[in-house]
C-alpha cells in the first residue's frame, strides 16, 4: 500500500511537469486483462490515474485507450472481486501494448464488499458474506436471476419450484427459521428492499429483473451482518447491484441465447397396455366390478407425451456502456421468450435498464440513477390440474371422443348427471390445455436516486441519501370456452339458465417506496493505528397493495348471482420506520470490531410492542497479518471471525393483525331469518399482541488462503436460536373469534457447519483449471410450541391429494420442522407391504391415529455444491453440480393414484395408476394407507445443474468486433433412488410436479 | 456550484422532514374491514351480526361456499360444518350409516376407535363453542346500556332486545350438543371478556342445570308465532322442544331421570299448533320450508347460503353407485354414504316394506357389507334431495335449498310415548295414538297401526321415523345399546358381525388440542 501511495505521488509530480509543458503529442494503449487463469475479465474498468480518459474491457478482456499525452502514465484496472493494478507505461509511440492479470483480492486491503447501508473493506468484514460477482455466475440460460448463484455459496439453496416458465425459486439462508412466517430472506436491489412475495399474474417478482443486468450477488448470512436490517432480516439478505456505467467509449455487447428444452423425466405411471392387463386380470371384489371393467377403451394414450413437448427459448440482450462527456451511463435491452414444456405455456419478457452515474462538484457529489423495468406476458397453462390429470387419466380412451361436444375431446360421461359428465372424474388434461385460457401482463418497474456527497471541510465525512420505488402492476384474463367439460354448466344465472365456460379478469399492483439518508465518518487515526469507519442512518418504507376485486361471469359475459364481491377495491398497505447505525473499528489492521444497532418501528405491530431494537457486534483477527504467520509461503490468509446478533422477522404478519375488525360475509353466505337474507358481520379473530420473530445467531469462522491463495476458502459454525416463534397454537375454545391464531410462543434452533474450498488446480499459460466446492450441513429443531411448554406437542400440516383434510406432517417440539408423521408399514417376509397392516406402535391392541409416528424430514441435512471451470488455449468450459442428502420425499402421485381403488373408481370412471401399484397392490380400501411411511422415499440426489463450453473466436469483422459462442445443457442429470418424477420438491410432498426440463442453449456473445 | 449544494441540502431537508411525519404515521386501519362501533350503529348492524350468530351453524365461513372459515386448521367443506360434523357423530356410529371415504378419522366413527385427534370431533367441538362465543359477544353489544349509548331508541331499541333471547337458544342448543356428545365442555357466558382466561369445565349435571334454566327463562321471552317471519328463527317452540329433549336424556345426562318434565314440555310443543306433514318423504326435499312439523331448522340456499355441508353433504354423499344424480336435482354423485341391513331389517318386508318411510335404493347395492369403503355394499338412502315436492329441480345444481330440521314434531310424539312408557305422567292412550299417528303417515292407512307400546318398539320407532336426523347415538346410549353387546349391527368396533366396544366411548373425547390449548380441562375417562 505504501507503494502505491508513493506511486501517486511521483505519478502527481510527473502530471504536473507535464501540465507544465505545451508538448502534446498523443498516443495509444491498447491490451488485455485476464484473471488469475488467464481467462479474460469483460467488463473490467480501465483508467488513466489523473485524467478522466477511461474505458471498460469487452466480451474478450480487450480494451484501448487514445488520446494520452507522452510521457509516463499510470494505467489502473479494477475489478470487482480483484485487487487494482497499477502499472506504469512510458508512452512515446503512437500504440503500446499492455497486458494485465488480475489476482483475486481475498487478501486486498483496498477491495470493498457491499454491506447494509454502504461498502466495507475486504480485510474489515466480520460477519459470514459471501459475494459472487458476474464473472462466476452460472451460465447458460437463467431466466432468473437467483438461479445464476445457485449451488455457488455454501449456507444458501436455492430451489427452483418447478420446469415451468417463470417459476419461482425456494431460498433459503441457513435452513428455516420460522414455521408460520415467511423463510425468505431480504432481497435488496440497489438499496431498494424489495416487498416479499409475487403478484397477481407473476409468482416470481425476481424474474422479472433481467439476469444480465446484475453485477454481483451479496449474501449476508449471519446476524451480525443483516442485523442492520432489523426486523426484516432473519432468513439473511441478499445484495444485489446492477451494472452501473463506466467512463469511456462506448462499448457495445450483445449476445444472443438459443435453448432447446427437453422433457427429461415424466411420472412412471402405467402404459396403456399394463393398464389393460391390470384391469383385465383384476379379481372381481371391493370396488373391482365387471361394470368398471368393461368401461375399458380401445386406444393407446400417453397422456403425458400429449401434454409435454420440447420446447424453445430464445434470450437475447443488447447493452451500451459508456459515457457521454463527463456523464456515465449504462442501457440495456433485453427480450426474452421461454416456451414451457407443457405445451401452451409461455413467457415473453422485455426489460429495459439504464442507469446514469454522474459525479459533480469534484467528484465530491456522486450521484447514481437506476431505472430497471420489464414488461413480460405471461401464458400460464393449468399446470398442476393438467399434470396430474395426465397420469391419472384412462390411457385406453382417446383423445377425442369424434363428436364435437366438449370441444371434440374425450370425456368420462355419465348420461344420468345434469351435465352428462360423470360426476368429480377427471376432465381431459388436453382441454385444460386448448379451451383454457390464462394470459397476464405484469409489469415493473424499479428505480432508485442515490446521491452521495463527501462534506466539504470535514475529511471522511460523507452524507448519502436514497429514494427508491419499486412499482409492480399484474392483470390478466382467463378465458374458458364454453364447450369445456371443466367448466361446462358451471352456474345457473338469475334466470335459471346453466352457463358454461368464464370470462374473467384478475388486477393488482404493489407500490413499495423506500426513502433513506445516512451519514459516514471514516478516518485512519495513523498514529493509533486505528481506522474508525461510523454510519448512523434513517429509513422510511411504505407498501401499498392495491387489490381489485371483479364479479365472476361466463364464457358469453353473464354474471354468476350473487358473486359481486362487497368491495371491489382494498387498499392493504404497511409501513417501517428505522433508526440505524454502525461502528467498524480496526486496529492496526489485523483487528476489527464492527457493531451495529437497529431500531424498527412497524405499523403492523400494536402501538406498545411496535417499536424493535436488533444489536450486533462481531470481531475478526488476521491472523495471518501477525509476524509469526507473515512470512509463511504456505498460508497466504487466516482470519477468524466470532459474531452475535439479534434480527427480526416481521413478514409473516398480515397488515392489520392486531385489531379487532368486523368482516362482511359474501352473497353467497347470507343466512335467511325468516323471509329475509342477510348478509353476517363477523368479528374475526385477532391476536393484539402479535409481533416479529426474534433470530440470535452466533457464528465462529475461519477465512483461510494458502500458497498465495491458491486455494482459499471459508469455515463457518453457526448457532441460530428464534424465539417468539410463531406458532399456530389453538386458542382455549370460547376465548376468542377464532379457534387457532399464531401468537409468539415458541422457539426454534438451527445450528449448522458450512465449509467452502476453492482452488486453482493447474495454472500454465495455455490451461488453467479450477475446482470450487462447498459443503453445508444444517439441523433444524422445533424446541417450544406452546405457552406452557408441552413438550409432547405437535400440530399437523403438509396437506396432501388423497381423501379430505389428511395431512402428512407434522411441527413438533424435538423435531425437525415439517417432520412426516406416518403408520408404520407392515411388510411381508418378501419385503412386499401388507395392504392396510401398519403397526400397532402403542400396543392397544388397534391401529388408530393414535400410532402415528414421526418419521425422516423433507430437508436434507448435507447440502453440497461443485463447480469446475478450465481454459484451454481459446476454449473455456465448466460445470455446477449439486448434492442434498438425507432429504425425503412423500411419493403423493403414487400414494393418489396407485390403489385398485383409484383403478376402479366407484364413482363410475377408470383412472390410471403410478406403477407403484405393480409393487404394492394396494386395494385402496380403509382410511389409513395414504399416511403409510411406505411412501416416504429417500431422495437423496446428486444433479449437475449446468455443463458448459465455449470458444473464443477473438477478433471479427476486421477486427471490430470480438466474438465468443458457448454451448450449454442444464439438467445434465440427475442421480436418484427416488421413484417420483424429481426428488427435488421443495416441502417434500411429491403431487402433479412439472418436470424440470433438460435444457440445451447454444449462445453468442459480440462485443464491439 | 453553491446551487448543487444548496439542491442537495434541500433533497436531504425533505426527505428527512417526510420521515420524521412518517414516524407518527404507523397506526394504519384496514379500508374495508371494521370495527364494532361502526358494525353496531344501528339496527340493520345488529340484524348482520345477528345473522352470523344464526348463520354460524348453517355456513362454515363468511364466503359461501368456502374462503373465509370460521374454524381454522381443519378442511372447511369436511370439518368445519355444524351440521355435517353432528350428523356424522351421530350417524357414522351407529347402525343406520356407513361411508365409503377415507378422509383422516372418518372411518373411526364406525369402527368405534376415535382418537382424540379426530379431525370432525375437533371441528364440531369448536363450532359449538365458536357459535358460543358469537352468541357471548352479542349479548355483551347489545345490553340496554350499549344500545342506548350508540344513540339506538324506540322500536329499533326494541327488537334488538327480542334478539336477545334468541341467541340465549341458540347457545343453550350448542351446550347441550356439546353435552351430549362430549358429556363436560368449557363453560363460558357473556360474563367473559374475549382474551380472558380459559374456561373451567363445570361438570355434566351442572351444565344441565344451566341449558335447562336459560330455556325456561326465555320460553317465556321467546315468540310463539309460527309465522313464515319466524321461520328458522327461535321460538317457544324451539324452546320447549329442547327441554322435552333435554329430559327424555336427564338421566344419562345426570343421573337424575324426569320423564314428567319431559311429558309437559312435549305435550306442550304438540300442542302449539305444529301438524305432521302429509307426506313423509317431503320432509327433505327443497320445499320443506313450508312443513307444517317443523319447530326448528338450519336454513340453507342453494343461491345465497352455500357450503359442502349441511344437506348438500346429505343429499350428494348419498348418491353414487348405479344411483341417477340428475334424478335427485344434483350435478354429481358423491358416492359416500349407505346404511346397514340393522337399520333395513327394522321395517317389515325390509326395503320393500309398506312402511313408505323404508326409502331405500337396492339397485346394484348389496345389502350385506363386505367392505365399508365400497358405495355399492349397503343400501343408499336418498332422504335428502334437490328438488321439490312437486319435482322441480333446486336453484342451484350443488348448493340445495332444503332445509334441515333440527327439531319437528314427530319427535314430539315419541318423546311423550316413550317418557310416559318410562313412567311419566303423560296419558299412554294419547302416546298411542301419538305413535299410531306416525304409522298412519308412514303406511298412508291404518295397516302399520300397533295396539301397545313397548320401549323395544318406540327406539325401533325412532329409528324408522327420524333416521339420518341425527338422533340415533344419543338414542342408543339411553338405551344402553351403543357400546354394549346387546345389540351389534355389521361392522360395529371395525368387525364385521359387530362387537361390543368400551363403555367410555359413549362419550366423545374432548378434542385433544383444546385439552392442549386450557389446562383447566379434564379429559374424559379412557381417553387418557
Amino acid at each position: 500500500m505504501k507503494k502505491n501511495y508513493l506511486k501517486k505521488l511521483c505519478f502527481l509530480f510527473f502530471f504536473a511537469l507535464i501540465g507544465l509543458s505545451t508538448y502534446a503529442q498523443t498516443g495509444s494503449i491498447s491490451g488485455k486483462v485476464v484473471d488469475e487463469t488467464n481467462q479474460p475479465l469483460p467488463g473490467a474498468a480501465v483508467f488513466i490515474e489523473g485524467t478522466k480518459i477511461s474505458t471498460q474491457t469487452d466480451a474478450n478482456g480487450a480494451y484501448r485507450l487514445s488520446s494520452i499525452n507522452y510521457g509516463n502514465v499510470f494505467v489502473t484496472v479494477s475489478f470487482i472481486g480483484y485487487t487494482n493494478l497499477t502499472k506504469e507505461v512510458s508512452l512515446s509511440t503512437t500504440s503500446t501494448s499492455l497486458n494485465f492479470k488480475l489476482v483475486p483480492s481475498a487478501e486486498s486491503l483496498s477491495e470493498v464488499v457491499v454491506i447494509g447501508y454502504g461498502t466495507t473493506r475486504k480485510s474489515d468484514v466480520t460477519g459470514a458474506i459471501t459475494t459472487v460477482t458476474s464473472k462466476d455466475f452460472t451460465k447458460g440460460q437463467i431466466t432468473s436471476p437467483e438461479q445464476l448463484i445457485a449451488g455457488k455459496v455454501a449456507g444458501v439453496q436455492i430451489t427452483q419450484g418447478s420446469g415451468a416458465p417463470g417459476s419461482s425459486s425456494t431460498i433459503r439462508i441457513r435452513g428455516s427459521a420460522s414455521l408460520n412466517s415467511t423463510n425468505d430472506p431480504l432481497i435488496v436491489v440497489d438499496g431498494v428492499p424489495l416487498a416479499s412475495g409475487g403478484i397477481s399474474g407473476s409468482a416470481n417478482a425476481l424474474a422479472l429483473i433481467n439476469p444480465n443486468d446484475i453485477e454481483s450477488f451479496t449474501v449476508l448470512k449471519d446476524a451480525s451482518a443483516t442485523a442492520i436490517y432489523g426486523n426484516r432480516a432473519s432468513n439473511g439478505v441478499i445484495i444485489i447491484t446492477t451494472k452501473k456505467g463506466v467512463s469511456g467509449k462506448a462499448q457495445i455487447t450483445f449476445n444472443t441465447n438459443y435453448s432447446l428444452a427437453t422433457v427429461a423425466n415424466t411420472t412412471d405411471i402405467l402404459s396403456a397396455d399394463q393398464f389393460r392387463d391390470l384391469v383385465t386380470n383384476a379379481t372381481i371384489g371391493g370396488t373391482v366390478t365387471e361394470a368398471l371393467k368393461a368401461k375399458m377403451g380401445t386406444s393407446s394414450t400417453d397422456w403425458q407425451n400429449e401434454i409435454y413437448e420440447n420446447a424453445a427459448t430464445t434470450d437475447n440482450n443488447l447493452s451500451v456502456s459508456g459515457s457521454y462527456k463527463d456523464l456515465p451511463y449504462r442501457i440495456s435491452l433485453g427480450y426474452l421468450n421461454q416456451n414451457g414444456i407443457l405445451t401452451t405455456g409461455n413467457l415473453e419478457r422485455v426489460s429495459l435498464s439504464g442507469n446514469l452515474s454522474p459525479s459533480f462538484l469534484k467528484n465530491t457529489l456522486k450521484v447514481n440513477l437506476n431505472v430497471k423495468s420489464s414488461f413480460s406476458k405471461n401464458v400460464f397453462a393449468d399446470e398442476s390440474t393438467v399434470i396430474g390429470n395426465s397420469s391419472n387419466f384412462d390411457p385406453t380412451q382417446p383423445i377425442y371422443s369424434g363428436n364435437t361436444n366438449f370441444g371434440g375431446y374425450f370425456e368420462h360421461l355419465d348420461a344420468a348427471s345434469s351435465t352428462g359428465l360423470r360426476g368429480l372424474a377427471p376432465r381431459n388434461p388436453l382441454s385444460y390445455l386448448n379451451l383454457k385460457d390464462n394470459t397476464s401482463d405484469v409489469s415493473r418497474m424499479i428505480g432508485n436516486l442515490t446521491l452521495d456527497y463527501a462534506i466539504p471541510h470535514i475529511k471522511g465525512l460523507r452524507a448519502n441519501a436514497n429514494l427508491g420505488y419499486d412499482i409492480a402492476k399484474g392483470s390478466g384474463n382467463i378465458i374458458v370456452s364454453p364447450t369445456a367439460s371443466f367448466e361446462y354448466q358451471r352456474f345457473k344465472d338469475e334466470n335459471g339458465i346453466a352457463r358454461s365456460g368464464q370470462k374473467n379478469f384478475y388486477k393488482q399492483q404493489k407500490t413499495n417506496f423506500v426513502s433513506d439518508a445516512y451519514l459516514n465518518y471514516l478516518t485512519d487515526l495513523k498514529s493509533i493505528k486505528s481506522r474508525i469507519d461510523l454510519t448512523g442512518g434513517i429509513a422510511y418504507q411504505e407498501f401499498t397493495t392495491q387489490d381489485y376485486y371483479f364479479a365472476d361471469y361466463s364464457y358469453d359475459e353473464v354474471k354468476k348471482p350473487n358473486s359481486d364481491p362487497n368491495f371491489t377495491y382494498d387498499e392493504p398497505q404497511n409501513r417501517l420506520f428505522s433508526i440505524y447505525g454502525r461502528m467498524i473499528y480496526t486496529f492496526n489492521d489485523k483487528y476489527t470490531l464492527t457493531t451495529t444497532v437497529r431500531s424498527d418501528a412497524s405499523s403492523r405491530i400494536n402501538s406498545n410492542d411496535r417499536v424493535g431494537i436488533f444489536p450486533s457486534a462481531a470481531f475478526a483477527w488476521r491472523i495471518a497479518e501477525e509476524k509469526f504467520l507473515k512470512s509463511s509461503t504456505l498460508i497466504s490468509d487466516l482470519k477468524l471471525r466470532l459474531g452475535y446478533g439479534v434480527t427480526g422477522q416481521q413478514d409473516g404478519i398480515a397488515n392489520y393483525s392486531y385489531q379487532n375488525t368486523y368482516n362482511l360475509s359474501s352473497a353467497t353466505a347470507n343466512y335467511q331469518l325468516g323471509n329475509t337474507f342477510y348478509a353476517m358481520y363477523r368479528p374475526d379473530g385477532y391476536n393484539p399482541n402479535l409481533k416479529w420473530e426474534t433470530t440470535a445467531t452466533s457464528n465462529i469462522a475461519l477465512d483461510y488462503g494458502f500458497l498465495k491463495n491458491r486455494i482459499y476458502g471459508t469455515l463457518d459454525f453457526y448457532y441460530k436460536e428464534t424465539s417468539d416463534l410463531l406458532s399456530t397454537v389453538t386458542q382455549a375454545a370460547g376465548t376468542n373469534f377464532i379457534n387457532e391464531f399464531t401468537t409468539n410462543v415458541g422457539s426454534m434452533t438451527n445450528k449448522g457447519v458450512e465449509f467452502m474450498i476453492n482452488t486453482v488446480a493447474i495454472d500454465k499459460k495455455d490451461f488453467k483449471l479450477n475446482f470450487g466446492f462447498n459443503a453445508t450441513y444444517n439441523k433444524n429443531k422445533i424446541t417450544k410450541l406452546t405457552l406452557n411448554n408441552d413438550s409432547s406437542y405437535g400440530y399437523q400440516t403438509g396437506s396432501i391429494s388423497g381423501g379430505t383434510g389428511n395431512s402428512i406432517q407434522i411441527n413438533a417440539v424435538g423435531s425437525p420442522i415439517n417432520t412426516f408423521y406416518v403408520y408404520q408399514q407392515v411388510y411381508d417376509t418378501e419385503g412386499k407391504p401388507l395392504d392396510n397392516v401398519f403397526v400397532d406402535r402403542n400396543g392397544d391392541g388397534q391401529v388408530t391415529s393414535s400410532d402415528l409416528y414421526k418419521y425422516k424430514s423433507p430437508n436434507a441435512d448435507l447440502f453440497l455444491g461443485f463447480n469446475s471451470s478450465f481454459t484451454y488455449k481459446k476454449w473455456n468450459g465448466g460445470f455446477t453440480m449439486r448434492a442434498n442428502l438425507n432429504n425425503y420425499v412423500y411419493n403423493n402421485v403414487a400414494s393418489s393414484t396407485g390403489t385398485y381403488r383409484n383403478v376402479f373408481n366407484p364413482l363410475g370412471y377408470l383412472n390410471n395408476a403410478s406403477t407403484d401399484i405393480l409393487n404394492s397392490e394396494f386395494s385402496g380400501d380403509g382410511d389409513k394407507y395414504f399416511l403409510s411411511d411406505y411412501y416416504i422415499q429417500n431422495a437423496s440426489f446428486l444433479r449437475m445443474d449446468n455443463l458448459n463450453f465455449g470458444y473464443s473466436f477473438g477478433k471479427v469483422l476486421k477486427g471490430k468486433a470480438n466474438l465468443n459462442v458457448s454451448g450449454n445443457i442444464q439438467n445434465v442429470f440427475v442421480i436418484t433412488k427416488y421413484d417420483g418424477v424429481d426428488p427435488e420438491i421443495s416441502g417434500g410432498i411429491d403431487n402433479s410436479f412439472y418436470p424440470r426440463p433438460r435444457t440445451f442453449s447454444l449462445g453468442l456473445n459480440l462485443g464491439f | 456550484m453553491k446551487k448543487l449544494i444548496l439542491k442537495t441540502g434541500l433533497i436531504m431537508g425533505i426527505v428527512s422532514i417526510t420521515m420524521s411525519s412518517c414516524k407518527d404515521n404507523l397506526n394504519l386501519a384496514p379500508l374495508n374491514d371494521v370495527t364494532a362501533n361502526v358494525v353496531y350503529k344501528d339496527l340493520t348492524g345488529y340484524q348482520l351480526g345477528l345473522a352470523k350468530v344464526y348463520g354460524s351453524f348453517a355456513l362454515t365461513g363468511n364466503t359461501g361456499p368456502n374462503g373465509k372459515s370460521d374454524i381454522v386448521g381443519l378442511d372447511e367443506g369436511s370439518n368445519a360444518d355444524y351440521l355435517r360434523t353432528f350428523w356424522k357423530a351421530q350417524e357414522l356410529s351407529t347402525d343406520e350409516a356407513v361411508v365409503a371415504w377415507g378422509d383422516a378419522g372418518l372411518q373411526d366413527f364406525h369402527n368405534m376407535n376415535w382418537t382424540p385427534e379426530n379431525p370432525f370431533l375437533k371441528g364440531h367441538y369448536q363450532r359449538g363453542m365458536y357459535q358460543i362465543t358469537l352468541v357471548n359477544e352479542f349479548l355483551r353489544q347489545s345490553t340496554d346500556g350499549t344500545v342506548a349509548g350508540r344513540g339506538i331508541t324506540g322500536a329499533d331499541a326494541t327488537l334488538i332486545k327480542s334478539y336477545r333471547p334468541e341467541v340465549r337458544f341458540l347457545r343453550a342448543y350448542q351446550y347441550w350438543s356439546l353435552m351430549d356428545l362430549f358429556g363436560n365442555p368449557p363453560f363460558t357466558t357473556e360474563e367473559d371478556e374475549i382474551a380472558g382466561d380459559p374456561p373451567k369445565q363445570i361438570g355434566r349435571t351442572a351444565l344441565f342445570n344451566y341449558i335447562e334454566s336459560e330455556l325456561k327463562e326465555i320460553e317465556a321471552e321467546l315468540p310463539a308465532n309460527r309465522t313464515s317471519e319466524y321461520y328458522g328463527r327461535a321460538t317457544k317452540g324451539a324452546a320447549q322442544a329442547l327441554l322435552a329433549r333435554l329430559y327424555l336424556n336427564a338421566t344419562i345426562y345426570t343421573g337424575t331421570s324426569k320423564y314428567n318434565d319431559a311429558v309437559t314440555y312435549a305435550k306442550k310443543v304438540i300442542d302449539a299448533g305444529y301438524t305432521l306433514n302429509s307426506n313423509y318423504r317431503n320432509l327433505g326435499l327443497n320445499d320443506n320450508n313450508t312443513s307444517p312439523e317443523s319447530i326448528f331448522t338450519i336454513n340453507y340456499d342453494g343461491q345465497r347460503t352455500q357450503l359442502y355441508g349441511g344437506t348438500t353433504f346429505l343429499s350428494h354423499a348419498a348418491v353414487g353407485g348405479g344411483m341417477n344424480a340428475s334424478e335427485y336435482g344434483l350435478d354429481y354423485a358423491w358416492g359416500g354414504l349407505r346404511t346397514t341391513k340393522a337399520l333395513v331389517s327394522l321395517f317389515p318386508g325390509g326395503a320393500t316394506s309398506s312402511d313408505k318411510r323404508a326409502n331405500f335404493f337396492t339397485t346394484g347395492q348389496n345389502l350385506e357389507i363386505a367392505s365399508l369403503t365400497t358405495f355399492t355394499d349397503g343400501y343408499a338412502i336418498p332422504k335428502f334431495q334437490n328438488v321439490t315436492s312437486a319435482g322441480v329441480k333446486g336453484s342451484n345444481v350443488t348448493f340445495l335449498d332444503a332445509d334441515f330440521p333440527l327439531f319437528r314434531l314427530a319427535e314430539m310424539y315419541l318423546i311423550y310415548a316413550e317418557a310416559t312408557l318410562r313412567g311419566g305422567a303423560g296419558d299412554s292412550a294419547l302416546a298411542l295414538t301419538y305413535i299410531n299417528n306416525l304409522k298412519t303417515r308412514a303406511y298412508g292407512n291404518s295397516t302399520g297401526a300397533v295396539a301397545s307400546l313397548t320401549l323395544d318398539l318406540i327406539l325401533d320407532e325412532r329409528a324408522r321415523e327420524l333416521y339420518w336426523e341425527g338422533h340415533r347415538r344419543t338414542d342408543l346410549i339411553r338405551y344402553d345399546k351403543f357400546t354394549t353387546g346387546t345389540y351389534l349391527w355389521p361392522w360395529k368396533g371395525g368387525v364385521k358381525d359387530g362387537k361390543a366396544v368400551d363403555s367410555y366411548r359413549n362419550l366423545y373425547p374432548i378434542p385433544s388440542a383444546d385439552i392442549s390449548a386450557n389446562s383447566n380441562l379434564v379429559q374424559n375417562s379412557g381417553y387418557n
